[in-house]
């Protein structure tokens, strides 16, 4: 279904992604973790079409990614709303379903139906007449990912839906998409920079660090030793009471190697393999 | 019935240049009207102003050359938009040298009226570029407003879709596949028409009234995009209507036989819509919430 194949992409003279690669199948639910400014969006824009790769490519379906292929549907991580935006949750859907199209849409029962199953799916209905701008980071949440689905793409790019969530509703939208990857043999790509409230849910993490990528199965990603080999330096992987933490990484609020050797704190370089 | 039958009969209605007056600010205050309701939602109510300052500069030369005033509003208007365009993203952030060139322009524009006087040795001119002219505009625009006007609902008509969702989020436009360099070009040529329509209808002092007044209050007031430019258009329908009938009554009232100017009176009314609308969405909200707590 996709296939990432050694993919570079500068931004600004940075080199940002650094030869990524891995593969998804339909019906797959894949995690997309790494620390802030890894890439994960990046990845994402890459696979959309947005950014060209440099040196690469990503197959979507055996065949190079184009812009506004209908096959693919993608939750930005932040869309701004104004709160006086003149549109209700459902008129903000049904864009998901023909808003590329010209002219001005006329009322069909089909497509009002189509909507309405949308919404319903991601219990979004009690709030769909309300206007979009001053729904709660969840509630646009929910509506963002119904606007991806009534498309009905093969393929859901997903950017940080869990970052404007409670656990509760973290968890919630966590079932609800691992449910839609199972009944519609739908391809999910969910980012997030933690990977706890996914672990029961994923068939697959790639995990981003320093451009490259590593992708299997939670249990054989997650490990000491291939994070470490993909940070470069080592980091540990700690499972306690059904969670997994990384120690070590950057994205864990503990002293940086680089910091700490700048601090006189050399232990993580001494301990290198 | 008496009132109704002075009114059908009123010598209003056989006054060539009434109508031409209704004509004028009708189809400028539609355009703009409905075209406002994207600029509110692009948040472009600036690039407005300078659409019609420049314009003016463009209006102020056309009465050097005895040409109409309209060309001199459209083509200068054109020339800004295209540069707007072309510098597109460059400009944000850059609000000093856009001040600087729009205040070249209106420089230019002051030194083009002040020649005007020399030339033509009225005050008319001024008058009629900053406040417009919708009682002694050259008849033969007329047709010209109404043809851009109409052919400029039938752009916006046909990348509805397409330009709502640039509106909102250009970056997930793109990733949907809209052509949103393409689109954006057909928003401003729709854009500088809505303009410069109104800026020769109200002058260009008071054309933002048209651009940003009606669309402000059917944004407030509506909850669906639809329903907002619907409303917008009504309003900007009434208060040119309205306008234009006082505009005309006023040469009856003190000082006699002046008559109050036009573009005033329909700024006005849309000042009092907009009012109109907030306590509208005011009352709305309240009447909501009454609801809700009966509900639960
Ligand atoms: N348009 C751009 N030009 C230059 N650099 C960019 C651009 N977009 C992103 N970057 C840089 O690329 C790196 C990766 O950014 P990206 O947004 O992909 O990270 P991310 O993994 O999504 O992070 P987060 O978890 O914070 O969302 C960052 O260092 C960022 O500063
Ligand atoms: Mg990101």
């Amino acid at each position: 279904m996709l296939d990432v194949r050694d993919v570079h992409v500068h931004l600004a003279e940075r080199l940002v992604l650094a030869g990524v690669q891995f593969q998804i199948e339909a019906g797959e639910f894949v995690g997309l973790i790494g620390p802030n400014g890894a890439g994960k969006t990046t990845l994402l824009k890459t696979i959309l079409g947005l950014v060209t790769p440099d040196l690469g490519q990503v197959l979507v379906d055996n065949r190079p990614i184009r812009r506004g292929n209908p096959a693919i549907g993608y939750v930005p991580q932040k869309v701004h709303l104004d709160p006086d935006t003149p549109l209700r949750g459902r008129d903000f859907v049904a864009l998901g379903l023909d808003g590329v199209r010209w002219g001005v849409p006329l009322p069909r029962r089909s497509r009002r139906e189509r909507v309405e199953r949308a919404l319903g799916s991601v219990q979004a209905l009690t709030y769909a007449d309300a206007p979009v701008g001053r729904l709660s980071g969840g509630e646009l949440q929910r509506l963002q990912i119904a606007q991806a689905l009534v498309g009905e793409p093969r393929l859901l790019l997903v950017d940080e839906p869990l970052s404007n969530l409670d656990i509760r509703n973290a968890h919630e939208v966590v079932r609800l998409l691992h449910e839609l990857a199972r009944s519609r043999g739908m391809a999910i790509l969910l980012v997030a920079h933690d990977l706890n409230p996914l672990l029961s849910a994923l068939d697959k993490v790639v995990y981003l660090a320093r451009g490259r990528s590593m992708a299997g199965r939670t249990d054989e990603v997650m490990t000491s030793e291939s994070l470490s080999r993909l940070y470069g330096y080592p980091v540990e992987v700690m499972r306690t009471r059904g969670r997994i933490v990384v120690v070590g990484g950057p994205d864990m609020h503990l002293v940086p190697p680089e910091a700490a050797d700048h601090a006189g704190l050399g232990e993580w370089e001494a301990t290198t393999p | 019935m008496m009132y109704l039958d002075a009114f059908v009969h009123s010598p209003f209605w056989h006054s060539p240049q009434v109508w031409h007056a209704l004509f004028i600010t009708t189809s400028a205050g539609v355009v703009s009207a409905v075209v406002g309701v994207f600029i509110v939602l692009r948040g472009q109510s600036f690039a407005g102003h300078i659409l019609t300052d420049v314009g003016a500069t463009g209006a102020s030369a056309s009465f050097l050359f005895s040409i109409n005033s309209w060309y001199g509003f459209l083509s200068f208007g054109l020339l800004a938009g295209a540069g707007m365009e072309a510098l597109g993203k460059r400009t944000r952030g850059r609000d000093t040298a856009t001040g600087l060139v729009l205040s070249f322009f209106m420089g230019l524009g002051a030194l083009f009226l002040f020649l005007d006087t020399r030339v033509s040795n009225t005050a008319d001119v001024t008058m009629s570029v900053l406040f417009g002219s919708v009682f002694t505009a050259d008849p033969n625009t007329t047709p010209w407003l109404i043809g851009t006007s109409a052919a400029t609902l039938l752009v916006v008509a046909a990348i509805y879709r397409p330009l709502l969702i640039c509106s909102i989020d250009a970056e997930w436009a793109q990733a949907r596949g809209i052509p949103v360099r393409w689109v954006g070009l057909l928003f401003m040529l729709a854009f500088v028409v809505a303009a410069e329509d109104s800026a020769l209808a109200m002058g260009a002092l008071l054309s933002t009234a048209f651009l940003m007044g009606p669309a402000a209050a059917g944004v407030r007031i509506a909850h669906r995009i639809g329903a907002a430019i619907g409303i917008s258009a009504l309003l900007a329908v009434m208060a040119a209507w309205l306008g234009v009938g006082l505009a005309y009554a006023s040469y009856n009232w003190p000082p006699a036989g002046r008559g109050y100017p036009c573009s005033f009176l329909i700024a006005d009314i849309l000042f009092m819509e907009y009012l109109g609308a907030g306590m509208a969405a005011r009352w709305r909200a309240h009447i909501r919430r009454l609801g809700g707590k009966r509900c639960t």
